[in-house]
Formats: structure tokens, C-alpha cells, sequence
């Protein structure tokens, strides 16, 4: 019973999820296998280090850059022969990918897992995290995508060896034309420490540089609530929620934030929460470790002085 | 070019999802539902290349038990021409595998070149169903878009996905399959005199036995519970200096 976890890289280092995966699989099998599929022969190197990692798999072309989810998800149904698992960390990528492969192996995939119980059973969030469920495959393969937030970060260890798979890349109906990422000086959102995240009580973009400004202050991330992004004060890697990025950081300061179902869904493990809000009613309240109530800018000006 | 949206009737997205203590499932039978908010916005781009004249045609696709018929004729009363329902048992647990195979049978029939659906539906999360159908039709993939281009050689689309590090922008070739993000547009609502013209649309029922599909369960849903919240301290706190003072007591910060 061999696991292979699907890597996703970011600016060649290997990401948080793709370490939480790696746990994840070493819970399941002590066989665990990277897959990385990518132009540049150096991201292998940064894989191999991921303590746990039996050996690495290397798909290597310059077409591979930007693969496509079609490119992406038949490389991986084509090595998946001889392995029981495939884990990868929730996120844009892997969810991409991962349904895909299980389309092409006839395997019902298991999205979010947030807990491991058995070989083949599965804890995962529905309706938002409200509920838990327990689930069990039935697949004689099982295709997992994993909560980074739920499993420990793989760190680096002892070098694992290289092995560069040579294969047939197929042909895309899928161009890459650009992406347009937000470059920050700031921790990142998924693996900080600390999180400053604004909403709609903000008002307008100019005003939200105030959360930027506090963010620095406490060396934290910036987050957002979808109302904040789908008013346009900051753009959609920041949203925090069902549909956006799931955070537990050790304290999640939430500004002007009403706390919706679905923004509390992607902030509920944080260890501390703080609500800084007008409305005493507001959900956000009501959930929080410590609440001010206070017109935020006011509090963001006295944070800022303190 | 015929356009299809697979559309899914999901608990009311601002209703708190609960455990009924007699079945242990999540209580359906006495809560309001809707449409998927994701779909409503696949809905909404469909129509827009219809009003637009890119689209031939426009079809609703959704597979449940009997209520399931509300949500096709709501998206019809937004302005969708004709609906498709695969009809189930009330009981049957389908799995976005299943649902990509219903899907993809009804796809082929229809002989459609574009598939526009929700990323994800707001009860099982799973955001699979797209890609699943994507793979098993062989069709492009595009998913979690918040732009939608149809090409002037109306054999390729320009997309922008929201991806975790920003927006990425593709060009994919027709058949495709995209799967629609929050921000793509803002869903209208059906006016009175068109959810009353959309009485008299062509819904056609098809049962799911009758498509030889295999519709076993791949997942055994052992068990749901409520996530209960954990305790949280609920203190209140006056300034900013109180306020550090506590998240240091904590050692947080």
C-alpha cells in the first residue's frame, strides 16, 4: 500500500499544503512517493528534502510550465498504477487536477479531508464545516485532497532520490495566456502566524489600506471577507471562507466583519479570535475570544499608536 | 451553439444546516431550499450569450427526486428555453461521479459544445463535479472563472480563473466545461410574468433507471455531527492596550 502525493509548487518551493499532504500520506502508509510535474529540474531538488518523501517522481518538460488541469490530471492517472493513494493539499490547484484523475481511474474522490481515521475512512467538512462528516471509500483506489490546516507541515530532512519519468506529454486544448499574481511583503495568508482580515465595515479601498497598515504593525497577514472582495477593496486571493482560503492562525483579528456562515467557515480553528465591530449582535461577536466594540477606525487608529 | 447548465437544488444557503436526530442526516425534509448560488450564476452567463446571440439554445439540467422540478422551473423563469430533469428516488445518494456520468450521457445526446456550471454546490463542498465531467467527456477544463470570452473564431474561449495566487487567464478550445467563481456576474431575478410564461417552457422528465448508468455509491457516509464551536472566552475589551495586554495573557502575540 503505496501513497503518491501530488506536489504544487510555489515560486519553486514546495507549498504548506502540499507538506501537510505529506503527513497526511505518511498516516496512511510509510510508502510515500512525490509526483512533480513541472519545466524546472531544481524544484525536484527542493521535494526531495520534504522529511518523509520515499522518492521523488519527475515529469520534466518546458511545456509543463503552466500545465493544464487535462495535461496535469492524465501524467498523474498514467503513474498511479502500483498506488493506493493519491494525497494532495486542498487548494485551487489540486482541486483542478485531483477530480479529474479520479474521472479518468473511475474513482470517486474525497475533497477536504480534515481527518484520517482508518486506511479507508475519511472525516470531511460539509455545508461550510457546519457539519462533520465520517466517510468510507469503496474505491480500490482512494484520491485524497487534504486540509493544510488539519495536518502538520512537513519539514525538510535527509535528500530522498530523484527518478525522472519519461512519458509521452499529450497535446492541450488549453493555452496559458498570464497571471496576475499579488506580490507582498507580507506572511502568507494559508501559514501565518497572525491574521488581520477587513469587511465591508470598511467601506471603500482607500480605507482598507488601514488593515494593510495594522497587518504590518503586527507582522500578520492581510485577509478579507468575500463582501470586502466582491466590493473591490482588495482582490480574491485574499477572501477568507467557504470558497476562499481556510486559515487557523494563532490569532485572527477580524475588522468590520459581520461573520456570514460561509466567512466563518474558513476562520472557525483559529485559536484566538478577535472581533472589532460596531454591532454588538454581529455573529463575529458572538464567536469571538475578545470583542470591541468600537467604530473600527477609531480602534485601528488606537492600534496603530499603541 | 447549445449551451448546457447542470443546475442542483441545495438547503438555503443562509440556513444553518442541522443534524434531524431520527434519520442522522442533515434535516432537508422541513427547510427551505434554493437553488445553488453557483448555479445561479452559471444560469446568469448562459443567458447572457443568449441575449448576446451566442448561444442557440439554452438547457437546464438537474437530477433529484420530485422537488427538483422548483429549481429547473426557476432557472426557466430566469430565462433558460427548456429543461431536463433525471428523475431519482427521494432515498438515491448520488456522487459527483455518478452525477458527471448522468451528466455526460445527457451532454452527448444533446450534442452541446459548452457546459457552464456552479464550482461547487454549498451542501457536500466537494467541488468536483465539473472536472469529473470534463474528464470523462474528454472536454477542456475550465474552472473557478470570474471572466467568460467567447473567441471571434467561436472555437475557443478566453477565461479568467481565481486561483490561489491570483488570476490566471487561459485560452481554451470548444467542447469545454467551465465551472463559474463568485465574481463572474450578478444572477437576476425572475420577474413575475416570466416565472408565470415559465409554466408553459418544455421540461422533459427522464427517469435514471432508464440511462443504464451505474449509480453505486463509491462513499459510505458513515456518520454527520454538527461541528459544534469550540468555547470561546466572549471578553470584552475597551482600548487598544487592554486589548494587547490580553492577546499577550494568551500568548498569542
Amino acid at each position: 500500500m503505496s501513497a503518491l502525493v501530488l506536489i504544487e509548487l510555489l515560486n519553486n518551493q514546495v507549498s504548506a499544503n502540499s507538506r501537510a499532504a505529506v503527513t497526511a500520506a505518511k498516516q496512511l502508509t510509510d510508502e510515500v512517493d512525490a509526483l512533480v510535474i513541472t519545466n524546472n529540474q531544481n524544484d525536484a531538488d527542493s521535494v526531495a528534502l520534504v522529511d518523509g518523501i520515499g522518492a521523488v517522481k519527475l515529469i520534466l518538460d518546458d511545456s509543463l510550465k503552466h500545465a493544464s488541469s487535462e495535461v496535469s490530471s492524465k501524467l498523474v492517472s498514467d503513474i498511479m498504477d502500483g498506488y493506493h493513494y493519491l494525497v494532495a493539499g486542498s487548494s485551487t490547484f489540486s482541486k483542478n487536477i485531483v477530480p479529474r484523475v479520479g474521472a479518468l481511474l473511475d474513482v470517486q474522490p474525497i475533497s477536504d479531508v480534515s481527518e484520517i481515521k482508518s486506511s479507508n475512512t475519511f472525516v470531511r467538512p460539509l455545508y461550510a464545516g457546519n457539519i462533520m462528516a465520517t466517510v468510507e471509500s469503496m474505491d480500490s483506489t482512494i484520491l485524497l485532497t487534504v486540509r493544510a490546516t488539519s495536518f502538520e507541515h512537513a519539514g525538510d530532512g535527509e535528500s530522498a532520490p530523484i527518478e525522472i519519468i519519461t512519458t509521452n506529454i499529450p497535446n492541450s486544448d488549453s493555452t496559458f495566456v498570464s497571471i496576475q499574481e499579488s506580490k507582498s511583503e507580507r506572511p502568507d495568508l494559508t501559514t501565518a502566524e497572525r491574521i488581520v482580515s477587513g469587511g465591508r465595515g470598511l467601506g471603500s479601498k482607500e480605507n482598507f489600506t488601514i488593515i494593510e497598515n495594522l497587518a504590518d504593525k503586527l507582522g500578520a497577514a492581510v485577509g478579507a471577507s468575500r463582501a470586502a472582495v466582491d466590493a473591490g477593496f482588495i482582490s480574491n486571493d485574499y477572501q477568507v471562507g467557504q470558497t476562499g482560503k481556510v486559515v487557523a492562525p494563532k490569532v485572527y483579528i477580524a475588522v468590520g466583519i459581520s461573520g456570514a456562515i460561509q466567512h466563518l467557515a474558513g476562520m472557525k480553528d483559529s485559536q484566538v479570535i478577535v472581533a472589532i465591530n460596531n454591532d454588538p449582535d454581529a455573529p463575529m461577536c458572538r464567536m469571538a475570544d475578545l470583542v470591541w466594540q468600537v467604530d473600527l477606525f477609531e480602534a485601528i487608529d488606537e492600534m496603530l499608536k499603541a | 451553439m447549445k449551451i448546457i447548465v447542470p443546475i442542483k437544488r441545495v438547503l438555503d444557503p443562509f440556513t444553518q444546516a442541522r443534524i434531524d436526530s431520527q434519520t442522522q442526516s442533515v434535516d432537508l425534509t422541513n427547510s427551505k431550499m434554493a437553488m445553488n448560488p453557483f448555479c445561479e450564476i452559471a444560469v446568469e452567463e448562459a443567458l447572457k450569450l443568449q441575449e448576446s446571440g451566442v448561444a442557440s439554445e439554452t438547457i437546464a439540467v438537474s437530477i433529484g427526486a420530485d422537488k427538483t422540478v422548483d429549481t429547473l422551473r426557476t432557472a426557466l423563469a430566469m430565462g433558460v428555453d427548456r429543461a431536463i430533469f433525471v428523475k431519482t428516488d427521494a432515498e438515491t445518494d448520488l456522487q459527483p461521479l455518478t452525477i458527471g456520468k448522468i451528466l455526460a450521457n445527457i451532454i452527448e445526446r444533446e450534442d452541446a459544445q459548452l457546459v457552464i456550471m456552479g464550482k461547487q454546490a454549498v451542501d457536500n463542498d466537494n467541488n468536483q463535479t465539473g472536472q469529473i465531467l470534463s474528464g470523462l467527456l474528454n472536454y477542456s477544463l475550465g474552472t473557478f472563472i470570474s471572466k467568460f470570452n467567447i473567441n471571434d473564431d467561436n472555437k475557443s474561449i478566453e477565461i479568467c480563473r481565481e486561483v490561489d495566487s491570483g488570476i490566471e487567464t487561459r485560452n481554451i478550445n470548444l467542447p469545454a466545461i467551465v465551472t463559474v467563481d463568485l465574481r463572474l456576474n450578478e444572477p437576476r431575478y425572475a420577474s413575475l410574468p416570466n416565472i408565470m410564461k415559465a409554466r408553459s417552457k418544455p421540461l422533459e422528465t427522464i427517469e435514471l433507471s432508464s440511462l443504464d448508468i451505474d449509480t453505486r455509491p463509491r462513499i459510505k457516509v458513515l456518520s454527520v455531527e454538527e461541528s459544534g464551536s469550540k468555547d470561546r472566552l466572549s471578553k470584552q475589551v475597551h482600548s487598544a492596550s487592554e486589548l494587547f495586554e490580553e492577546l499577550k495573557n494568551l500568548g498569542v502575540m
